[in-house]
C-alpha cells in the first residue's frame, strides 16, 4: 500500500483525499516511513513526524466536515532555510546551532494555513551557497539517481538539494526551495523533477534566512508542472512584512494549464549556445523546440541576449556583497553558536571562524572586499550597471517573444567531490540559471530527457515578470511532449 | 587583481572571521582567481548605464508608525547562547566586557 500512496502526484493525492480513498493520516504515515527510508541520502536535517501526524489529523477533521483547504493533508518537505516556529532551523550551518525561531516564515505559514503537512526540514548547501548540496555542516546530500552500472554517488545539485531528493525519491509530495542563482532549477534538473523560481516579489522572503536579498526567491519543487501550479498558489501573495513583496493578486495557476500554446512565440537565445555546450543537451534543447512547434507555438530562433556571458561574473560580485552584509548578523550574541573570547571582537572572530564553512567564508570575504572603500565602484557598482544591461536584454527579447526556452544546467549530475577543488568551475553550473535571477524573472525547469549515461536533464522556460501562468502553460506542454517517465534507482516509498 | 596574504588578513578582520596563518596563502590564491575572473566585466561599456540595485519597485512602501509586535522577550532570549554568568534569566544578552 505504501508504494501506491507515495507514487501519486500531488494533484492525484488531493483528489483522492477529497474522495476519501484514504485518510490524511494514512498518507502521512506512508510518507513518514518514506522519509525514514531516505536517510541514506541525507535529504533531511530534521524530521518532524509527530508534528506531521498532528497536522494530518487536523486535515482529516476538516476533510470529514467538508471544509477541505487547497493543500489539506499534503505532506511536504521544507528547505531548512525557512524559519519554522519552535523547530530547529539551521541553514545547514554550524553557526545556527540550536536555533529554534520564535516565529514562522510567511511562506510556510501560508502553506500550513492551506492545510499542508510538514514532514521535516530539508538539507541544503550552507546558507544556500552552492550548486551541489555538499557544503552542508550536516554532510552532503546524495542524488537518488546513479549512472546505470556505476555505484558512484552523485550530487543532487544545489542549493535546494535535500528538497529535490525528497521529492524525487518520493519521500515528500512537494518541497519548498529557494532560488538565488539557480538553487531550485538546477537541483530539479539533476533529480528529474520540476522546479519553479517565481518572479522576484511573488513569494514573501520574510522568515527565509537571507543569502542575497535582491536575488533570493522562494518557490516550489514538485513531480509535475500541475503540482508546481498548485503549490505556488499556496506560497505566493503580497506580504507587508517583505517590502519587496509585490502587491499583486495571485491567480489560480492550475486554471492556466489549458494545454493550449498555439500562437505563443518562444525564443531560442543565441548566446546560450556559446558556452562550449554539451552536444546531448543542445540536441535535447532543439528537439524540445520541435515539440513546442508541433503543439502550435511559433519558435523564434536566435533571439539575442547579448550580455549573457557577463551574468555569472555579475552574480559573483552582487551575491557575495549582499551575503557579506546579510551574514554580519551571525555574531554569537543573540542566537546560535558562540565561541567565547576575551574581547567582543575576538568573540565575533572566533565564532564566525568556527561557524562558517569554507564556501561561506570565501563568499563573505569576496563580498567584504568588493564593498570595501576603494573597490566599491570598480566591482560592486560596475556589477550593478552590468545587471541593468542584462535586465534590459530580457526586456528587449520579450518585445519579440512570449517566453524563452533554454537548458537548465550545462551538464547532468556530477559525482560528489568532483568539482570541489575549483570554486570557479563550480560556479559555472549556474551559467543558464543566473540571468533570470538578475532580471527577477519567473523560470521553471522541467525534466525533458536522459543523458547518454542515464541521468535526467532539465530544460528551462523563462517568462515575463509575473507571467507564471504563461511559464506554467508552456512548461506543461513541454512536459506532455517529453513524456519523461523515468524514475531514479532509489525510491523510498516504493514504486 | 591579485590579493596577497596581508590583504586577505585585512579583509578577514573587516569580516570578523579569524584565519590562521596557514589559511591565508590558499585563500589569497582562491580569492585572486575569483577576482580575476569577475574582472571580465571591464570589457562592458557601462558609461551611460545607471546601477540597478533591485528589480523590485524603486519606491519603498510606507505604513503608519505603530507597534505591531512585541512583548516576547522570553521567546527571543530563549535562543541566546548559554553563558556563565548568565544574563538571560535577568532579561539580558551577555557579551564580553566592552567598557573599562
Amino acid at each position: 500500500m505504501t508504494g501506491s500512496l507515495t507514487s501519486l502526484t500531488l494533484a492525484e493525492t488531493r483528489d483522492s483525499l477529497a474522495r476519501k480513498a484514504f485518510s490524511a493520516r494514512e498518507l502521512t504515515e506512508s510518507y513518514i516511513a518514506a522519509v525514514e527510508a531516505t536517510r541514506p541520502l541525507n535529504a533531511f536535517i530534521t524530521e518532524t513526524p509527530e508534528r506531521a501526524l498532528a497536522m494530518a489529523e487536523a486535515s482529516d477533521q476538516r476533510l470529514a466536515r467538508g471544509e477541505a483547504r487547497p493543500l489539506d493533508g499534503i505532506p511536504i518537505a521544507v528547505k531548512d532555510l525557512y524559519c519554522t516556529k519552535g523547530v530547529l532551523t539551521t541553514a545547514a550551518s554550524h553557526i545556527l546551532d540550536g536555533f529554534r525561531p520564535p516565529y514562522e516564515s510567511t511562506v510556510t505559514e501560508k502553506l500550513w494555513q492551506a492545510g499542508a503537512v510538514m514532514l521535516g526540514k530539508a538539507n541544503l548547501d550552507e546558507f544556500a551557497m552552492g550548486s551541489s548540496s555538499t557544503t552542508s555542516y550536516y554532510g552532503p546530500v546524495e542524488n537518488p539517481w546513479r549512472r546505470p552500472g556505476d555505484n558512484c554517488p552523485l550530487v543532487p545539485g544545489g542549493s535546494s538539494g535535500g528538497s529535490a531528493v525528497a521529492v524525487a525519491a518520493r519521500a515528500a509530495l512537494a518541497a519548498t526551495g529557494t532560488d538565488t542563482g539557480g538553487s531550485i532549477r538546477q537541483p530539479a534538473s539533476f533529480c528529474g523533477i520540476v522546479g519553479l523560481k517565481p518572479t522576484y516579489g511573488r513569494c514573501s522572503r520574510w522568515g527565509v534566512v537571507a543569502y542575497a536579498s535582491s536575488l533570493d526567491q522562494p518557490g516550489p519543487m514538485t513531480r509535475t508542472v500541475r503540482d508546481a501550479a498548485i503549490m505556488l498558489r499556496g506560497m505566493a501573495g503580497h506580504d507587508p512584512k517583505d517590502s519587496t513583496s509585490a502587491p499583486v493578486p495571485v491567480p489560480d495557476y492550475e486554471e492556466a494549464l489549458t494545454g493550449d500554446i498555439r500562437g505563443l512565440r518562444i525564443g531560442i537565445p543565441l548566446e546560450y549556445r556559446a558556452h562550449g555546450m554539451n552536444m546531448e543537451i543542445e540536441n535535447l534543447w532543439y528537439r524540445a523546440a520541435g515539440w513546442l512547434a508541433e503543439a502550435g507555438a511559433e519558435i523564434i530562433y536566435d533571439i539575442s541576449l547579448p550580455h549573457t556571458k557577463y551574468a555569472l561574473p555579475t552574480y559573483y560580485i552582487i551575491a557575495p556583497a549582499e551575503a557579506s552584509s546579510n551574514l554580519a548578523r551571525y555574531d554569537g550574541v543573540r542566537f546560535g553558536l558562540r565561541v567565547e573570547g576575551s574581547t567582543l571582537d575576538e568573540m565575533y572572530e572566533l565564532t564566525r571562524a568556527a561557524g562558517f564553512g569554507a564556501e561561506v567564508r570565501r563568499r563573505v570575504l569576496i563580498g567584504t572586499y568588493v564593498l570595501s572603500a576603494g573597490y566599491y565602484d570598480a566591482y560592486y557598482l560596475k556589477a550593478q550597471r552590468v545587471r541593468a544591461l542584462i535586465a534590459l536584454d530580457f526586456n528587449q527579447a520579450f518585445e519579440q517573444v512570449d517566453c524563452i526556452l533554454a537548458p537548465t544546467a550545462p551538464s547532468a549530475a556530477f559525482a560528489i567531490g568532483e568539482k570541489s577543488d575549483d570554486p570557479v568551475e563550480m560556479y559555472l553550473n549556474d551559467v543558464f540559471t543566473v540571468p533570470a535571477n538578475l532580471a527577477g524573472l519567473p523560470a521553471i525547469s522541467v525534466p525533458a530527457g536522459l543523458s547518454a549515461d542515464g541521468l535526467p536533464l532539465g530544460l528551462q522556460i523563462i517568462g515575463r515578470a509575473f507571467d507564471e501562468e504563461g511559464v506554467l502553460r508552456v512548461a506543461e506542454a513541454l512536459e506532455h511532449a517529453a513524456q519523461f517517465r523515468h524514475l531514479p534507482g532509489f525510491i523510498a516509498g516504493g514504486r | 587583481m591579485a590579493l596577497d596574504k596581508a590583504a586577505v588578513a585585512h579583509i578577514a578582520f573587516l569580516a570578523r572571521i579569524r584565519l590562521s596563518e596557514t589559511e591565508l596563502e590558499p585563500l589569497a590564491d582562491e580569492l585572486s582567481q575569483i577576482l580575476t575572473w569577475v574582472e571580465q566585466l571591464n570589457e562592458v561599456d557601462t558609461t551611460e548605464v545607471a546601477p540597478m540595485a533591485s528589480v523590485a519597485a524603486s519606491s519603498l512602501p510606507t505604513r503608519e508608525d505603530r507597534v505591531t509586535d512585541g512583548d516576547c522577550r522570553e521567546a527571543i532570549l530563549g535562543d541566546a547562547p548559554r553563558t556563565v554568568p548568565s544574563g538571560t534569566d535577568r532579561g539580558f544578552f551577555t557579551v564580553p566586557k566592552v567598557v573599562e
